[in-house]
């Protein structure tokens, strides 16, 4: 079942310059659905656009079949949830408070109820419960994006935007963060999530989409969008891809 | 929050008995207590009722709802320019309101009655608080440097408005410049707080209605969005109730500064950050501060009048330093 949808979206700032060129994308339920490409290829743009945040030039963006745009704040807020790549908090508000913010969307509705619930579990599965009486600005990069990532969680929608939620991460957490992402597309959600490490993307992504200088340039499997060929093209970097000695599942490896 | 109320009420009855005509807190609490038709015998007899219903609780009631006012639109401003130095004094709402009044005062004019002086005031700050955001908002942000600067020129231009409108009226009138340039509580009225008190109690109103969504804009407006804030709509309501409260407090107080920056400051090292309990100590904590400014200014200097403006910026010029530094020294400043 197709969840968010772009349909030509096209992106061109003053100047004329296109940064998005008739990008076709759809999500789906069930499935981790990454988006690479190289540095400049429109990922951030194409996620502002999904998320509401970036008017299309052209083109539109559908949420369950409604336009993006016609959806209320609140309703779209309880629909999906967005983890941007830099979290910042202007006041030294505490690690759970942050995280219970993500609940804000679920204020004076019955699901209200299961807040106390809902935040414990999305703390325990970052792993932020032992900092949960610090203060946000007293955290490392790596603990913010993790509490980041818990509000997002305890935002308890079946859409999940994650941008590059890896990027400020140990190698254990990199691997929480997928896992998390897996296990909610496997209860039924749809993850969009931008990642720059195609191992990361070949081994827990359902669907990968290849941008590159604002177009899509391959979408399907990522086994089929990962090849050597379509990396040296795009990323203008020599690739071998093997199988892991163990799972099969391909590996990319710079030729040095 | 009740130690708060607590010492509200002491400084008001302390506040009460000090003056010319001295007064012990029971004679105070015995007006009071007959003026609201409850008799105690503790009322004194001879100008006692005069003194304190209609010369020093006025000061002191319009006090409470300037230090309200003040505080709770520090507050407002902070949450939405997502920092702790922003007041309206420092950057520049304050002397665009005492601008807008002062215009008023100079031309004579009467177009809404009694609600000229603050009508012209509210428009001086809602220009210059616009034209702050405008100026110091770039990509969702604000840039702290030009948060500043901002408003240094408002200030600038601000002040050199008041200057001219000085030169052009006559004796009268500059005399009330220069006054709200001090900022001062003297010859409170009745009448006055009859037209403050509402406009005070709306601010604060609006303040609690939106804490819980100014807590989300601290993540950042886009992050807010996702969270289901419509930012647009809420960044108009708090800048236009921010200068509402300073219009409130400036039309017949004057500039009285830092007031915003203070208090703000003080309860959330207290009580933390989240908007809904700081708006309501802010509102009582700021009601103290100046209630405790105010009799100082009395009784400081004996028969004297301190302009209140001037012990407020004597207490909060040396607390605003002290943040800069401190911030410096955790973060290497904000630039």
């Amino acid at each position: 079942m197709t969840r968010l949808q772009a349909t030509g979206a096209t992106v061109a700032v003053d100047g004329g310059r296109v940064i998005l060129d008739d990008v076709s994308i759809a999500f789906h339920a069930g499935e981790v659905h990454a988006l690479v490409g190289p540095n400049g290829a429109g990922k951030s743009t194409l996620f502002g656009v999904l998320a509401g945040d970036v008017a299309p030039t052209a083109g539109t963006v559908r949420l369950d079949d409604a336009d993006l745009r016609t959806i209320p704040p609140r309703e779209l807020a309880r629909r999906r949830a967005v983890l941007l790549q830099t979290n910042t908090v202007s006041f030294p508000f505490t690690v759970e408070e942050v995280v219970r913010m993500g609940r804000a969307p679920w204020a004076r509705t019955p699901a209200e109820a299961d807040d106390d619930r809902i935040v414990a579990e999305a703390m325990q599965q970052t792993d932020v419960g032992a900092l949960v009486l610090r203060t946000f600005p007293s955290l490392s990069g790596g603990e913010r994006a993790r509490v980041a990532l818990a509000r997002v969680l305890a935002q308890s929608t079946d859409i999940l935007m994650l941008d590059e939620p890896t990027a400020a991460l140990d190698l254990r957490h990199q691997e929480d963060v997928l896992r998390i992402a897996r296990r909610r597309a496997s209860e039924g959600a749809a993850v969009a999530v931008v990642l720059h490490d195609l191992n990361a993307a070949l081994a827990y992504a359902d669907r990968a989409t290849l941008l590159c200088a604002g177009r899509v340039v391959a979408t399907g499997r990522p086994q089929d969008v990962l090849t050597a060929e379509g990396i040296e093209a795009v990323y203008g970097q020599p690739v071998d891809v093997i199988p892991h000695p163990a799972t099969g599942v391909p590996l990319i490896v710079p030729r040095r | 929050m009740i130690v708060l109320s607590l010492a509200l009420v002491a400084t008001v009855v302390l506040s009460l008995t000090l003056g010319q005509y001295a007064l012990s807190p029971t004679e105070v609490v015995g007006v009071l207590l007959r003026a609201v038709g409850i008799e105690t015998g503790w009322a004194p007899v001879g100008p006692a009722d005069g003194v304190v219903l209609d010369i020093r609780l006025p000061r002191i009631v319009l006090g409470l709802l300037v230090g309200a006012a003040l505080a709770v639109s520090g507050v407002l401003m902070q949450a939405i320019f997502g920092n702790p130095l922003a007041d309206s004094a420092v950057v520049g709402v304050s002397s665009g309101a005492a601008l807008g009044a002062a215009a008023s005062l100079t031309f004579g004019l009467a177009t809404f009655g009694m609600w000229t002086t603050p009508g012209f005031a509210f428009v001086g700050g809602l220009i210059a608080v616009f034209a702050v955001y405008i100026m110091s908002r770039s990509g969702g942000r604000t840039e702290v440097v030009t948060l500043l600067l901002t408003g240094i020129a408002i200030n600038a231009i601000a002040g050199a408005g008041l200057a001219l409108l000085t030169f052009l009226g006559t004796t009268a009138t500059r005399e009330e410049i220069v006054f709200w340039q001090l900022g001062s509580l003297n010859g409170a009225l009745w009448q006055n707080i009859a037209l403050v008190a509402p406009l005070v109690a709306l601010g604060v109103v609006v303040a609690l209605v939106v804490a819980h969504r100014l807590d989300l804009i601290a993540l950042g407006e886009r992050t807010a969005r996702h969270l289901g804030v419509r930012v647009e709509g809420l960044r108009i309501v708090v800048i236009i109730t921010v200068a509402l409260l300073v219009c409130a407090a400036v039309a017949f107080a004057g500039i009285i500064g830092f007031v915003g920056l203070v208090v703000p400051h003080l309860m959330r090292i207290m009580i933390g950050p989240a908007h809904l309990p700081l708006v309501v100590t802010s509102t009582l904590g700021g009601a103290l501060l100046i209630a405790i400014a105010d009799v100082i200014a009395r009784t400081a200097v004996p028969m004297a009048d301190l302009p209140i403006g001037m012990l407020t910026s004597l207490v909060g010029g040396p607390f605003f330093l002290w943040l800069l530094v401190r911030t410096r020294r955790r973060a290497g400043g904000w630039a």
